[in-house]
Order: structure tokens, then C-alpha cells, then sequence
């Protein structure tokens, strides 16, 4: 970077990094090729590739995009999808700007502990707490207007209560890192002009943080929409469930066309990758901040 | 992370490193009564959550495969029937083994190729070379997909009429079906998204090296292999644990991607998806399943156990 000014005009690279550029031309394009394959065929024509097989070029359509929209009933589960996941990452992040606020903030003797009680929680594999939160969600009454199917199962809430459970560590942790990087100073002078906590919080913590919390949400967002196990289990009515976790029903409909498969694949993809592509430093710093997610 | 280094220097100042951190915050004796209540609060909803939602079912889960529930009578005929359950899951339950060594291959597989080579890729990312930016991309697609996905995006390779890889290789086989290599088939789909993930990991690990210990390495004669090996490997080791504790939980919890394939049967059973058939599918086994399920959670907490060592003890220097 520095020495471009003292580098001569066209300098050809030393063998080795051709053959470096050439490994991972190669892996890159390796990489991309299965996402790459999904997108090419969903805009084919079934009959040209039935006819004239996959690796082939031509038959060009957006049939494909329509008939899965209608056939898997898109528009109920990306609803379904949106209804979880905003809601669960809004109340992850505000709760967990909350815990980090305070441990960060006030010396507790059971500062760390806390810590780990949440963090821990982030790790536990969900599948082993299957059985009791079964239970206990079937069994808990929610009036109709809340929940059409009367208890916590079925409901999009059920979902979203555990989506929330299982984010709060790794957020509360991020967090309250950043938070403790907050020079105390400006606390200092919010106390003696007499501010409460609850001020402390809404008008100095939350607005400086800022970028933890865009980086958060980011990958909030798609770590609750790309969620499938607990809407799996606790959700049984085919219409109910959010779109990754249909992913197992459009099988069945689509079950020989794969054009209409990778239609389907291409528009569940197609939420997270335009956050992706829009947001990508925010992402990946996301990803880096705590580089604990399991 | 700018805040850091402006507040340091005032930190130099303060009293000896054992008490600073009191100084800096808050004491609780200090607020108000109402600051009390919100502060109070503010702690106490997040954690009941997680209390009531992850650790209560978590104890309730050991505490069940204890017993003989089978989900259907009332909370008050549960009967204790001692360590039954296991000796049921360990000697008369035939996928039981099975499950088990596909989780372990399925570690084995991330661990000793996935995990290496996204190490492999970061180490050639981290090199100041044209189009790196493109490259990273390329890489960290699969992980930002769901691995219900990505098991459904390997499907058009997989098919065994309409996928490419049999129209390449002019064969007829059934990956996905076949239960003797469909377990491949999914680890190379799910090894897909992790190699991403970890090279992303190291990426960050390698840019927060000292340069300067590399470059001392190689005036001491070593070349880049043993400079990586010797010197900058070892100081990475808060990363590499955290890489090793993300890669058994990734192996343990493998569920979305053979769920998806077939729901976890013929050839692609997890410990995961044994749970879930036993609770969630015709037979309602409770005490059984909690059984496989408290297996599971005694192997992950030995990992989550070391996991919070190493971040608690870097917290603590903070």
C-alpha cells in the first residue's frame, strides 16, 4: 500500500502468487458453483432440461418463480417468517442492551456470573431442552386473541420466546463489551446533573451504541430467520411455520421438478443475501465482534 | 473500540489494578430507590427468561431420564426408575450406536478437514493480495445461509436423476438415499458452511497478531510454514479453543441439514434427531428420549465449561 508511489509502472507477479491467485480463483468458483447451479436452473424451463438434460444451455424462463411463489404458499410463510423474527430480534436486542447496560455499569458480586448464566445458555443444544419446554409451552393457557391455537404451542410467541432465550447471551456479551468501553466520565457529569438511570440509559448508553447494534441486528436477523429446529417442533400446522422451516414441505410438492426446487431455494435465499450484500460490513464485523457463536 | 485507547490513559492513573474496576462503576448501595427498581429490573426479566426457558428445562431434562413418564399421565405418576433409561439406550436401542458415531464422524470430519482448511484459506486471505475482498465473499455465502438450506441447495447436485454431479459422473446413485455414502454427502454440504464460518474466525484472529512477531521469526531464519506453526499459531490459542469449542457444539447439535435431507433416518440418524422422534413422533418416550437428551447435554457442557474458562479469564484482565 505505502510503496505504490516507488513501485515501477507495471510490475508482473512472482510466480508463486499466480499459482496463489489460481488456487483460489478455482476454490472461490468451486465454492459459489452450488449456489451458482441453484440460481442457472430455476430460471430454466422443466421440459427443455427434462429433454435435453441439466448440463445444457437454454430454455430460459421466470415460470418457475410463479409457480413455486403459488405452490409453496410463499406469501403465508415469508409472513409467518417476518412475524418471528422481527419481533424476537427488537425484544433480544433491548433486553440485552438492559443485562449489558447494568454489568457494565454497576459492580455487582455476581457480575461474572450472571455473564456466564447467559452465555452458557447460547451453547446448550437446543434439542436437549426439547422435552420440558414442550411440556410447558403445550400446558401454558394464552387467551385466543393472543395465540388462535389457545397455548403456547402452535403459536408464532412460543418460537419467539426461544429464539430470544437462545440469543441473549451472545448479544448481552457484545454488548456489554462495547458498553464498558463508554468513558465513565460522561456517566459522571449525567449523575451530577441529576439524571436518573433510566435517562443514563435511553439518552446516552443506547444512542452510543450505535454500531454494536447494527452489527447485531444484521446478524440477528438472519440467525432468527434462518432458525429451524424450535419452529420445527413446536409449530405442527403447515401454515404456520416460517419459511426455512417449510423448507421439509415444498419437498414434497415440488418433488420432481428441480427447477421449481431451485426457484423455491433461490427466493427463501434471497432475503438473507440482499441483507448480506447490503449490509456486509456490518455483518462481518458482527461475526468478528464477539467470535463466540456456536 | 476507539473508546478503548482514549480512556486507557486515565486508567494508568487510577489506583493499583486490583481495584480500578470498582472505582469506575457505580456501587448499587448508591441509587436512589427508584433507580433501584429499574436497575432491579432491568437484570432481573432478561434472566428469568433464560432462567425459565434454557436452565429449568435443562435440569428438568437429567432429572426426567431418571424416570418412566411416557408424556401422557399427570405430572404426579412419574416414578423414579434409577439409571433404566440408559441401560434402555445403551443396550436395547439399536440406532443408538449408530447416531452416535455418525455425531463423531461428523466431528471428525469438520475438525480434521473443514476446520484446517478454512484455517488454510484465512492464512492465504490474510496475505495482502489483489481481490482478497472478492474472494472472502465468495467464501462466507454458504454461512449465511440456514443448513436447512443448504441441504436443499445440495439437493440439485445430489439428485440421483436430475443432479449434475450423476450427469458428470455417468453414474445412477442415489446420495441422498443411499444409506451407505448419503452421511458423506451431507458432510461435505455441511463442511460447505463451516469452512466458511472458520476462516472468517481466523481471518480476525490473524489481523490482531503483532506483525512484528512474524517478521522476527523469519530474521531468525524460519520460513513462512514454521513462522505460522511455531510462532503465530500458538499465540492465536484464545481463538483455536474457541474454534475447537464451535466445532464439537456444530457437530453435536447436527440436526437441520439430515432433518431436512430425510428426517434423520436410514443412515443420517443424529443423537438430535433420535430426541426429537421420541418426544415429537408417534412413540412419546419421555424418560428415554431425556435419556439421549441429557447425554447430549453432559458432552456439550464439558465444552460450553471450557468455553467460559477462557472468556471469563479475558474478561477478568479487562
Amino acid at each position: 500500500m505505502t510503496d505504490l508511489a516507488v513501485r515501477p509502472a507495471r510490475v508482473w507477479p512472482k510466480p508463486p502468487r499466480i499459482v496463489l491467485h489460481a488456487f483460489l480463483v478455482i476454490v472461490s468458483l468451486g465454492w459459489i458453483f452450488p449456489i451458482a447451479w441453484a440460481i442457472y436452473n430455476s430460471f430454466r424451463d422443466y421440459s427443455y432440461t427434462a429433454q435435453n438434460g441439466y448440463v445444457s444451455f437454454g430454455g430460459f424462463t421466470i415460470k418457475n418463480y410463479l409457480n413455486a411463489w403459488t405452490q409453496g404458499d410463499f406469501g403465508i410463510h415469508f409472513w409467518n417468517s417476518l412475524v418471528i423474527t422481527a419481533p424476537a430480534v427488537i425484544v433480544t436486542l433491548f433486553l440485552a442492551c438492559c443485562v449489558g447496560f447494568v454489568l457494565s455499569r454497576f459492580s455487582f458480586r455476581f457480575n461474572l456470573s450472571l455473564l456466564a448464566i447467559f452465555l452458557a445458555a447460547n451453547l446448550l443444544p437446543p434439542q436437549s431442552l426439547l422435552i420440558p419446554v414442550y411440556r410447558m409451552f403445550r400446558s401454558t393457557e394464552l387467551p385466543f386473541w393472543l395465540s388462535d391455537s389457545g397455548s403456547l404451542l402452535n403459536s408464532p410467541i412460543g418460537v419467539i420466546l426461544m429464539n430470544i432465550a437462545f440469543q441473549l447471551g451472545f448479544c448481552t456479551f457484545v454488548l456489554s463489551n462495547y458498553m464498558k468501553t463508554i468513558p465513565n466520565e460522561i456517566y459522571e457529569s449525567a449523575r451530577v446533573d441529576g439524571a436518573s438511570v433510566t435517562r443514563q440509559f435511553f439518552q446516552l448508553t443506547l444512542p452510543l451504541c450505535r454500531p454494536p447494534l447494527a452489527a447485531l441486528a444484521t446478524l440477528q436477523v438472519t440467525w432468527v430467520y434462518n432458525e429451524f429446529f424450535w419452529a420445527v417442533v413446536l409449530i405442527q400446522r403447515g401454515d404456520k411455520l416460517p419459511i426455512t422451516s417449510s423448507l421439509g414441505n415444498l419437498q414434497g410438492q415440488f418433488f420432481t421438478d428441480y427447477n421449481l426446487l431451485s426457484a423455491g431455494s433461490v427466493l427463501v435465499m434471497l432475503p438473507v443475501l440482499i441483507i448480506f450484500f447490503a449490509l456486509q460490513k456490518q455483518f462481518v464485523s458482527g461475526l468478528t465482534l464477539g467470535a463466540t457463536k456456536g | 473500540m476507539t473508546a478503548q485507547s482514549e480512556i486507557a490513559p486515565a486508567r494508568a492513573a487510577d489506583p493499583p489494578p486490583d481495584k480500578p474496576r470498582r472505582a469506575r462503576n457505580q456501587k448499587v448501595r448508591k441509587l436512589t430507590r427508584t433507580d433501584l427498581i429499574v436497575v432491579s429490573v432491568m437484570v432481573a426479566v432478561p434472566t428469568l427468561l433464560v432462567l425459565v426457558l434454557v436452565w429449568f428445562p435443562a435440569v428438568a431434562t437429567v432429572a426426567l431420564s431418571f424416570t418412566n413418564w411416557n408424556g401422557i399421565g399427570a405430572l404426579s405418576s412419574i416414578k423414579a426408575i434409577g439409571a433404566d433409561n440408559y441401560t434402555n439406550v445403551a443396550t436395547n436401542y439399536p440406532p443408538f450406536w449408530p447416531a452416535l458415531q455418525h455425531n463423531l464422524l461428523w466431528l471428525a470430519v469438520l475438525f480434521v478437514v473443514a476446520t484446517p482448511f478454512g484455517m488454510f484459506l484465512a492464512v492465504l486471505l490474510d496475505k495482502e493480495i489483489k481481490g482478497s475482498r472478492v474472494y472472502q465473499t465468495a467464501f462466507y455465502l454458504p454461512v449465511i445461509m440456514s443448513l436447512a438450506l443448504v441441504g436443499f441447495v445440495w439437493q440439485l447436485i445430489y439428485s440421483r436423476d436430475q443432479g449434475i454431479l450423476n450427469a458428470v459422473l455417468g453414474t445412477q446413485i442415489d446420495w441422498y438415499g443411499d444409506s451407505s455414502i448419503n452421511l458423506w454427502a451431507a458432510l461435505v454440504a455441511a463442511s460447505w458452511k463451516h469452512v466458511g464460518y472458520i476462516m472468517l474466525l481466523y481471518l480476525a484472529g490473524l489481523k490482531a497478531v503483532d506483525p512484528s512477531l512474524r517478521e522476527a521469526a523469519m530474521i531468525d531464519g524460519a520460513n513462512e510454514r514454521q513462522a505460522f506453526f511455531r510462532v503465530i499459531f500458538p499465540v492465536m490459542r484464545p481463538i483455536n479453543i474457541i474454534v475447537l469449542v464451535i466445532t464439537v457444539i456444530e457437530a453435536l447439535r447436527a440436526f437441520d441439514l439430515v432433518y431436512v435431507i430425510n428426517k434423520g433416518r436410514n443412515g443420517l440418524e443424529t443423537i438430535a434427531t433420535l430426541v426429537t422422534q421420541n418426544v415429537v413422533g408417534e412413540a412419546s418416550r419421555v424418560g428415554f428420549g431425556s435419556a439421549m437428551a441429557t447425554i447430549m447435554l453432559v458432552i456439550s457442557s464439558i465444552f460450553v465449561a471450557i468455553y467460559l474458562t477462557i472468556v471469563m479469564r479475558e474478561e477478568r484482565q479487562k
